[in-house]
């Protein structure tokens, strides 16, 4: 059973009232904050506490609570979803914490990233690099029987570690270039292992990595930041995986390129 | 109001395939002509905006999260069914149809259910197509799972994280169709008013949530896929976000809201530590394939799990129901884990749950296949309680889950209001009273792929001729649009005016308090009149004493909170009276009342087989009961039995 503690954190967080706004720390005193709440839950009751002095609370992205959505998105001392690996935001409890401590919390930051207000941030990058390539061009109804082709268990189960990425853009504020390529990887990944996912696989690698650079995202420069602090821990095998797909489609000739792609 | 299901004759088996014959199609080239807003982008609504736009319609899709791939189907972990029968243990289609019928204990419409057995195949070849890595076995084919409801194993899954991996599959079919400019996609949208030209559903207010900017939306249809109202109990295994205000805004516009009193409680969540709690978390169901379930035998025994030995265990669901076990369906495992806590056997500090344990499992299994099922779910419990469950038993308890009422559809999936489709959670049509599990996903997917992409045409052909009359051409600029969009700046403005003292997070807590204690597992007649009381009490002093902060032209998550709370406040009320007004007790709907001698279920099929559709009759007034009869042609009638 697990035991439960109050704590008594002093809080310094991102305030920004809009995207041209400079925005800075401000200092929340918080008592009362049980180890058994999550991140998210202490922010809750800090933002509760907020609207009953009649101040403006504090926004931050949110939603399933369980892990999965990507949604949650906080730097927290420093750390992408805090200090614990493998967990989100939302999945970080506060037993992680003692009383007494002081913790600065910020949004995920990137040039591709703009801060929308707070702790908010606009990911939508992260969407037009999946509609550059991170799809099977199948349309509805006439697949083929879905055991028509065998894929080995071990292909299959690479595909599904890749596959877990969530989309929340930590492996992008973990690093220093601002660079996106474990999640780019876990897209090419995913499907690199998979037979469906083989037609295109020129295309798709070289259209998702142009439209990377065209969201501003920087190049890998081999850190592995990203790894560490990742919640689905996703394995930087994935880069190594995506520019060998990305070496081996630029022999081919077939991929569209950046100068054929825009911004949206 | 006439509920006509539209129904096609014939026998169970050839309904859909007939129907499919004898529905009209639009010409390619006038599809394009045709603008269909989609509202809602998880399995039910991204699989529609995906594949309508890839036949040739102009889609908007909108949803109130940053990306289509946020929305809640995301979550859901066991899996998905499918009469496929790979593991050659007697599935087929009939089956499938028999179980999700019985498993709803005979509340839900019998062709309705057959069409979606009988897709639920061409859903798994799609997936695999798309990309999607199911779980396989060593010689390169689909593996399959057993489901609570089922004694054969047609669950599809990957690892536990099923949801996701098909959501990302309609996701990725969305995004091409994006790239391809055919659907337009509106993230951080939220649909706020639906609006009705010549009684017809042609567009949707919405709101910016970055900007706060109210925008009109013209369409020849709307397609609401927004999930289900769970969330109406503040406390539940629904995303933060999910609310009910675009079905229940469709309601005030007269669609008819079908069978809101059932409402599923899962059996197997985290159990609630604290006051400041802000959601509950689902334990799969797929976790009863090799957990057994138990409390002690004797009354507030509080000895560790560990100390008590097996003699002194009661494996109540084996006990109860040795045929199903530990894989009885949902609405029986919650009512019994209730009975049992009701008892005073419940386990941890709150005395509300019981142990679910791996210990057999582990022994016979060995760890790692125990990890390799189910590891990221073991991973989870440990983040949220602190505690192994490789070495001590988990601890849950029922919670609010899912919501198989909705807006009434007809065969079609149109709703009472012309051009207003439903699918996915947020209609009614096949779950009946409970849903088994891993049918969810089968839905959505079914209604977003393989249904609605066909009988869209059946509405979109019967007004074409008049739509294609440039002198009919509808704008924004109607009337009807300006109407809706003060309706809804009138709202905005009167919650930033209250200025009261309470959040819109208080008074959900105490809607949600209200909604598990008289409306939850158990309702009797006393406890649902004192709710018919205290509900409108509640959201009279919502109205008068609600603290809204910031304003209207900007990212305000607290305006968007109050308004799904303001919602929240009326649909209650909805829920409850039908609760009370449906004097039987079937699937996730028990009433004390109506209950055999040995505390099961006990529906009254003479009075109450059928759908009640409430139809709405302005504020403050009693909203009509509307009934479609049901009617059991193929699986008879028959006291549902898992002993």
């Amino acid at each position: 059973m697990s035991t439960q503690a109050n704590l008594h954190l002093k809080l310094h967080v991102w305030r920004q009232k809009n995207a041209s706004d400079r925005g800075g720390f401000v200092e929340y005193d918080v008592p009362g904050v049980s180890s058994d709440m999550s991140f998210l839950e202490m922010f809750d009751v800090l933002n509760e506490r907020l609207i009953e002095k009649g101040e403006e609370p504090v926004a931050f992205d949110h939603d399933c609570r369980e892990g999965i959505c990507g949604m949650c998105s906080m730097v927290i001392n420093g750390q992408p979803h805090g200090p614990k690996r493998g967990v989100t935001t939302c999945q970080l409890h506060m037993r992680t914490f003692h009383d007494g401590q002081e913790i600065w919390v910020e949004p995920f930051r990137s040039s591709a990233f703009p801060v929308v207000k707070d702790l908010v941030v606009d990911r939508g990058a992260l969407d037009r690099m999946v509609q550059a390539g991170g799809f099977v061009s199948v349309r509805t109804g006439g697949a083929p029987d879905a055991n028509a082709t065998p894929i080995s268990k071990v292909e299959a189960d690479l595909s599904m570690d890749a596959a877990a990425c969530i989309g929340c853009g930590a492996c992008v504020a973990s690093c220093k270039n601002g660079s996106a390529a474990l999640f780019l990887g876990a897209q090419v990944s995913k499907y690199k292992h998979l037979p469906q996912g083989l037609t295109e696989r020129h295309e798709r690698v070289a259209n998702m990595m142009a439209q990377a650079d065209l969201e501003g995202f920087g190049a890998c420069g081999n850190q592995a930041e990203c790894e560490a602090v990742c919640p689905k821990e996703i394995p930087i095998r994935v880069i190594a995986e995506m520019y060998r797909e990305y070496l081996r489609s630029t022999f081919t000739g077939r991929a569209i390129g950046k100068q054929d792609r825009k911004r949206t | 109001m006439k509920l006509d299901a539209k129904i096609p004759d014939g026998p169970i088996e050839r309904k859909w395939t007939q129907h499919k014959n004898e529905l009209k199609l639009v010409n390619p080239a006038n599809k394009r002509k045709f603008n269909i807003l989609v509202v809602g982008s998880g399995l039910a609504g991204a699989s529609a905006a995906a594949t309508l736009a890839e036949l040739g319609y102009r889609v908007d899709c909108f949803a109130f999260q940053d990306s289509p791939r946020r929305a809640h189907s995301i979550a859901a972990q066991g899996g998905i069914n499918a009469a496929k029968n790979y593991p050659n243990d007697g599935d087929s289609v009939f089956r499938l149809f028999y179980d999700t019928v019985k498993g709803g204990d005979f509340r839900s419409r019998e062709a309705n259910v057959y069409r979606l057995a009988e897709v639920s195949n061409a859903i798994i070849d799609q997936c695999v197509a798309q990309g999607v890595p199911f779980a396989r076995e060593y010689g390169g084919t689909l593996a399959n799972r057993s489901f609570g409801g089922a004694l054969v194993s047609r669950t599809f899954y990957a690892r536990g994280q099923t949801g996701q991996q098909l959501l990302l599959g309609a996701y990725s079919a969305l995004e091409r169709q994006i790239g391809l400019g055919t659907v337009k996609m509106h993230a951080r949208h939220e649909m706020l008013e639906l609006v009705l030209v010549d009684g017809h559903a042609r567009g949707i207010v919405t709101r910016d949530l970055t900007t706060g900017q109210i925008e009109s939306w013209a369409g020849d249809a709307v397609v609401l896929a927004t999930g289900g109202y769970g969330n109406t109990f503040f406390l539940s295994t629904n995303a933060a976000g999910c609310n009910v205000t675009a079905t229940f805004r469709a309601y005030k516009k007269g669609a008819a809201f079908a069978n809101p009193c059932y409402t599923q409680i899962h059996p197997t969540c985290i159990p609630v530590t604290g006051d400041h709690q802000s959601k509950l978390t689902l334990m799969s169901e797929s976790l009863r394939n090799d957990g057994r379930v138990w409390v002690p035998r004797e009354k507030g025994d509080k000895r560790k799990p560990g100390e008590i030995p097996e003699g002194e265990r009661d494996y109540y669901l084996e006990r109860k129901y040795p045929s199903f076990g530990n894989l009885s369906p949902r609405d029986i495992a919650s009512r019994a884990a209730k009975q049992v806590c009701d008892d005073g056997r419940g386990v941890g500090e709150t005395g509300l749950g019981v142990y679910l344990d791996f210990a057999d499992a582990i022994q016979r299994l060995g760890e790692n296949v125990v990890r390799d099922r189910y590891g990221n779910l073991f991973q989870m419990y440990e983040q949220i309680t602190g505690e192994n469950p490789y070495q001590t038993p988990m601890r849950i308890f029922p919670a609010v889950h899912y919501s198989m009422g909705g807006l009434w559809v007809d065969y079609n999936l149109m709703s009472t209001i012309p051009g207003l489709h439903v699918l996915g959670e947020a209609n009614f049509s096949d779950h009946g009273a409970n849903r088994l599990g891993a049918s969810a996903l089968m839905q959505g997917l079914a209604d977003g792929y393989f249904v609605i992409p066909y009988t869209i045409a059946a509405y979109l052909s019967s007004v074409q001729v008049e739509r294609f009359d440039p002198k009919n051409k509808l704008t924004t600029d109607h009337p009807a649009f300006k109407e809706a969009e003060t309706a809804v700046k009138g709202r905005i403005d009167r919650l930033l005016g209250i200025e009261g003292k309470k959040s819109p997070t208080a008074f959900h807590r105490e809607l949600g308090h209200i909604l598990w204690n008289k409306c939850g597992m158990a309702r009797n007649k006393q406890g649902l009149t004192e709710a018919l009381q205290e509900i409108p009490a509640l959201r009279e002093e919502f109205w008068k004493n609600v603290n809204v902060l910031g304003e209207a032209g900007t990212l305000n998550q607290q305006l968007e909170k109050a308004g799904r709370v303001a919602d929240f406040l009326e649909f209650g009320e909805l829920l409850v009276r039908d609760a009370l007004e449906r004097e039987e007790s079937c699937g996730g709907h028990f009433r004390e009342e109506h209950q055999t001698a040995d505390g099961e279920a006990l529906r009254d099929d003479e009075h109450f087989a059928h759908v009640a559709a409430w139809e709405y009759q302005g504020d403050g007034k009693k909203p009509i009961r509307n009934v479609e009869p049901l009617a059991f042609e193929t699986v008879h009638l028959a006291t549902r039995s898992y002993k």
